[in-house]
């Protein structure tokens, strides 16, 4: 469970990142945060594991205050995997990449072993496990970052812009392992501007533009909402728009994605 | 958090009587500050040419920026008290080799500060230094910020994975900056090759004969400065050689 209540932060240089953004997350969630670049949503999951405190507020995990425990106990609930890979990967091997954050939590050989294997595996980078991160291409590399954060098992996983830099099938295999890691039980946040990706996800949509929090709710009734999105330089997902469109022809207006689009299509063609 | 003292090298335009300055002015400058500095071991001098130059970093509207610099070296320069101290030099040379350190980042921070990287190329053409070698210096200066960016995005990452930097003995110490210090690098490596890519494709060293849009040219408020540097030498002069220096 994690609780944001009146956070409000800002930087050294004087830049205020959030302004007053109230946010409470049960476990189980998945929840996407979109907005506009600058709109403060980096700066607000870094809250999440404490590696910034509230310039005033507050910000609570599992009841924990974030003010007073440091950002590795926290890290251990929390997991946050970063945009660019490039930014955390210097080991000579996959292996040694993964088991990095699981020698710094403390887990004990055998467990650590196992995780590897488990981590490793779950991505499909078993065969790269001599290989140096180096070596792996763009995606892979993503891969290997989300690897080296699932190994520990947090109960919270943050991915910042998890779709930049990926194909299609990338994302199509990255949506299917999130919204699987979700039924398992986890909690899951992304910070994306991928509006199509959000759309075929359907989770908790929270828009943020300027700092603050200008909508919360479910992915179809903030995906269909234009003006909202416009704020935070969103256009809303292709199938939205056609139903929009679509809609002195007796359309619903609420239809992201395209599974729903063709369940009313061709009901609509083929009546009865 | 710990590349802090960076930000007092990072340049910010503003319209200030320092940052209109010549930038070959403000390297006379800085370059007596530094020459001054290293001449003297002695508290007194050194304490004052500490002060000498707060009203300039007023004048520069740069007190914020300088501030965030000498705060990032206190630590440092307690470590230069300490070590002193450890090796009884007294404690009055102790607090003087403080004081040289902070008196010349301070003379370096009131340099960067209000000397923008493209002045500072502009005043080495004009002094015959091939273009290739200035470009390659304002391209080193104006990537401080970035690099510095990026290390702290290295550094939150790695804290993420459970890092703890401020742990263990100061060999583990040392060893824990190994997971920032390779990412650093290597993204380093791999922007300056993009960097000279994009150069090529966009030319570089094509004309042999370049001509610049900006023209240095020394104003009044440079001849000032020439005269105060000059009033400075010979008071320094005077007092290393002519005088005794109380303490």
């Amino acid at each position: 469970m994690i609780r944001i209540e009146g956070l409000s932060y800002t930087y050294p240089t004087g830049i205020q990142a959030l302004k007053d953004v109230s946010l409470e997350l049960r476990d189980g969630e998945f929840l996407a945060i979109m907005g506009e670049n600058g709109a403060g949503k980096t700066t607000l999951v870094k809250h999440l594991n404490g590696l910034l405190k509230p310039t005033s507020g507050r910000v609570s995990v599992d009841g924990v205050d974030t003010r007073e425990a440091s950002v590795a106990s926290l890290s251990r609930t929390v997991g946050l995997v970063f945009q660019n890979p490039d930014d955390q990967l210097f080991s000579e091997t996959s292996e040694d990449e993964v088991s990095f954050a699981l020698k710094n939590f403390g887990f004990s050989k055998e467990v650590m072993e196992k995780r590897v294997s488990w981590a490793l595996n779950l991505l499909g980078l078993e065969r790269y496990r001599k290989a140096s991160p180096l070596m792996l291409s763009g995606g892979e590399r993503k891969r290997l970052a989300l690897a080296s954060v699932l190994a520990w098992d947090p109960k919270v996983v943050v991915l910042d812009e998890p779709t930049v830099g990926q194909d299609h099938n990338q994302k199509e295999i990255l949506r299917q392992f999130i919204v699987q890691l979700n039924a398992q039980g986890k909690t899951v946040i992304i910070v994306t501007h991928d509006v199509e990706f959000v759309a075929e996800c359907a989770p908790r949509v929270v828009v943020m533009s300027r700092g603050r929090v200008i909508m919360d709710g479910e992915a179809r009734r903030v995906l269909c909402d234009e003006s909202i999105l416009g704020q935070a330089s969103i256009i809303p997902p292709q199938v939205a728009q056609v139903f929009y469109m679509l809609q002195d022809l007796g359309f619903p207006r609420d239809v992201i994605n395209v599974e729903d689009a063709r369940r009313f299509i061709v009901a609509r063609v083929r009546p009865g | 958090m710990t590349l802090r003292v960076l930000d007092g090298l990072k340049f910010r335009k503003a319209a200030s009587p320092i940052h209109t300055l010549d930038p070959r002015t403000k390297m006379l400058s800085a370059a007596f500050f530094f020459f001054a500095t290293v001449l003297f071991s002695e508290f007194l001098p050194l304490m004052i040419l500490f002060m000498v130059q707060l009203p300039f970093i007023a004048a520069g509207r740069i007190w914020k920026e300088w501030a965030r610099s000498m705060r990032g070296a206190l630590f440092l320069g307690i470590m230069i008290l300490v070590m002193n101290l450890i090796f009884s030099q007294g404690l009055v040379y102790s607090i003087a080799m403080t004081t040289r350190f902070l008196g010349l980042l301070s003379s370096f921070s009131l340099f960067f500060l209000t000397t923008s990287p493209d002045d500072l190329s502009l005043a080495l053409q004009k002094w015959h230094i091939p273009y290739e070698l200035c470009f390659a210096f304002t391209t080193a200066v104006r990537f401080v910020p970035v690099l510095a960016n990026e290390a702290q995005t290295i550094v939150d990452a790695q804290r993420s994975r459970g890092l703890e930097l401020e742990k263990g003995n100061f060999i583990k110490r040392i060893r824990n900056y190994i997971p920032i210090l390779v990412p650093l690098i290597v993204n380093a490596i791999r922007r300056s090759l993009d960097l000279a890519e994009v150069m090529e494709s966009r030319a570089f060293g094509a004309i042999k004969k370049r001509t610049s849009l900006f023209e240095l040219r020394l104003g009044s408020g440079d001849y000032v400065a020439f005269l105060l540097v000059a009033v400075g030498v010979a008071l320094v002069l005077y007092a290393r050689l002519g005088v005794k220096i109380p303490f």
